[in-house]
């Protein structure tokens, strides 16, 4: 149905955000939803998080993934939150669990919000955080491969056939469209 | 096997059933407001599908910034106020009519039970108080729901959250609803409507029950939900007098809605309230809560009261029971926001507002404001803050702002004291 031409890019650097109960006030403050475009909200991705060892300024633009821990993105349901990723290049966010507005938002706009069980998060942190590490992501097998140097480590993920079509069709408002 | 409301409204409005458990449901209602919206609208113009599924089911406010507060803001209430004129939603809420969008459409009779509303704001969850299904989504699920009238989700999970005892004086649905978070957490009820039932709740007024609700997002709920019953009905009751013959048998259709005795639910949570005392917050998150005499002292800089959580009628009698005849100290400010033109207006008759002026009060337009730190009240880096609002997350009302979270008539006490304090105090 869809040949996944509108399909984003979800490879590169790994960013690590160790903490859980992330919210989407401090991924993007209210103060910026004020912004009509995706674009103008690049500057203020994650501005305001305190976190040892991370800078804004420095870390995000180097990233196009994140891995964290659970219940990313919830709080207030702006999709402003994914967008402010998106327009930093960053299409890909792997944690132990989601919020369900954030994860859908995710999904609607084509991005991949994947969960992995905690076990796998502690190695992968253990591993890899503090290094320069990077993830390739092939989609149609739901493969991650995390690399730095001489380690790699392969980690199967697993997501529902719904959503893959989501991602294929970049998106719900494509999908919706071709449907209902 | 029998069903949970959630179930029966889900069963009632599939339009799909494309994968799994996930349900396409057909939309009652689609709110928007100058925040979420205008990215939606400005989409569909560039897709070439500036169109409207039903101009009666779209309600429309500008109400996170009202008045507009600089030239950004002022574009975001004109791309909404141009498209409900060009699409003829009659339902639109311009400055001077507007008000905060989980206090104004309840009162204005437009969610029923049974109902299926989505808006591009979290606490949409507030209007599960009716008995319906309403969900707070992002700005694609809006844009789908204004162009085609679906939403999807998950088939409903559903956490019961059963409420018994009598509360004492002083402590109210905020503190309950507090509790509740700090019980569960806020991953507590993640991904699964939460339904709360039980005598306490039976006894609950709406404003009460949309207290309760308006939380559930604050424990990673989709939606709160409550049985409709006589109050339920008694408050619609002025806008569905000409569908029903009369009060009866409009009960007796809600409560064909309400969850089956053998329905099963993910998990039930039983609580009891009898011995419960005002709760507040400490720290960034709203499941970190403690009596408010474990606050006894701290010292606020601003008290606030307003917001979709705790801005309505009943929530400002009480503050102003506590208020009356008191000064609020030197030491803080303190803002007052009815959270709509008519809470407003019956403030002004009963005489509340001259009640919270001579106290001190600052009373402001409605509007959400300063709930999310965007006007009408933001803190400076190292204030602090006693809301009746909803999150305190760092920064949410302003960079480096803490907040506590309380009733109305906890902030009020606070305003009075200069401190966090427990109402009792100021009250017979």
């Amino acid at each position: 149905m869809y040949l996944g031409k509108d399909m984003k890019n979800f490879s590169g650097n790994v960013l690590f955000l160790d903490r859980d109960d992330i919210n989407t006030d401090e991924i993007i403050p209210a103060k910026y939803l004020t912004e009509n475009t995706k674009e103008a909200l690049a500057p203020y991705l994650l501005e305001d998080m305190e976190m040892e060892e991370f800078d804004p300024a420095i870390d995000i633009a180097a990233s196009q993934a994140i891995v964290t821990r659970s219940n990313f993105g919830c709080g207030s349901s702006r999709e402003h939150a994914p967008w402010a990723l998106e327009v930093n290049g960053i299409n890909l966010v792997i944690a132990e669990s989601f919020a369900r507005i954030f994860r859908q938002n995710m999904y609607n706009c084509g991005m991949l919000a994947v969960e992995i069980d905690k076990a796998t998060l502690d190695r992968l942190v253990t591993r890899f955080a503090g290094l320069g590490t990077t993830v390739e992501t092939d989609f149609e097998s739901s493969l991650f491969t995390f690399a730095s140097g001489d380690i790699e480590e392969v980690v199967p993920f697993s997501i529902s056939g719904y959503d893959r079509e989501l991602i294929h069709a970049g998106g719900w408002v494509n999908y919706a469209d071709s449907r209902y | 096997m029998g069903k949970t409301i959630a179930e029966k409204i889900f069963d009632a409005h599939k339009v799909d059933n494309p994968s799994g458990d996930i349900r396409v449901i057909q939309l009652d209602a689609v709110f928007c407001h100058e925040i979420t919206t205008p990215i939606a609208i400005n989409d569909l113009v560039k897709r070439g599908k500036d169109r409207v599924f039903d101009p009666d089911k779209i309600k429309v406010v500008i109400d996170h910034v009202s008045p507009a507060k600089d030239s950004k803001t002022a574009v975001q209430g004109k791309i909404l106020r141009e498209w409900a004129r060009r699409h003829n939603i009659r339902d639109f809420f311009d400055i001077g009519r507007n008000g905060v969008c989980h206090a104004l459409f309840p009162e204005k009779g437009f969610v029923r039970p049974g109902y299926t509303v989505i808006m591009g704001d979290s606490h949409t969850c507030t209007h599960g108080a009716f008995g319906a299904f309403a969900a707070g989504v992002g700005t694609t699920d809006l844009e789908v729901g204004i162009l085609k009238g679906v939403c999807a989700f998950h088939y409903p999970k559903t956490m019961r959250i059963d409420i018994r005892g009598t509360l004492q004086q002083g402590v109210y649905a905020k503190d309950v609803i507090l509790f509740v978070i700090g019980t569960i957490g806020v991953n507590g009820a993640a991904g699964r409507v939460v339904e709360f039932t039980g005598p306490t709740v039976k006894q609950m007024n709406m404003a009460a029950r949309m207290t309760l609700c308006n939380m559930a997002i604050e424990a990673g709920g989709t939606s709160g939900i409550c049985h409709p019953d006589e109050t339920t009905v008694k408050y619609l009751w002025p806008f569905i007098k000409n569908t029903y013959a009369d009060k009866a048998s409009a009960l007796a259709s809600f409560q064909s809605l309400i969850s089956d005795p053998d329905a099963s639910y993910d998990q039930v949570v039983e609580i009891d309230v009898s011995d419960l005392t005002p709760r507040t917050t400490r720290g960034f998150k709203p499941d970190n809560v403690v009596a408010v005499e474990k606050m006894e002292g701290q010292a606020v800089d601003q008290v606030y009261i307003g917001s979709c959580t705790n801005g309505r009628i009943e929530d400002l009698r009480t503050a102003a029971a506590v208020l009356k005849g008191n000064t609020i100290s030197e030491k803080v400010r303190a803002i007052v926001s009815p959270a709509t033109p008519h809470i407003f207006q019956q403030a002004l008759d009963e005489g509340l507002i001259k009640i919270f002026m001579d106290a001190g009060f600052c009373v402001t337009n409605p509007t959400c404001g300063a709930c999310l730190g965007m006007s009408n009240g933001v803190l400076a880096e190292g204030e602090i803050c006693a809301a009746t609002t909803n999150r305190n997350f760092n920064g949410r009302m302003g960079k480096g702002g803490m907040i506590h979270l309380m009733s109305p008539a906890t902030a009020a006490a606070t305003a009075i004291a200069g401190h966090i304090t427990n109402s009792s105090l100021f009250t017979n």
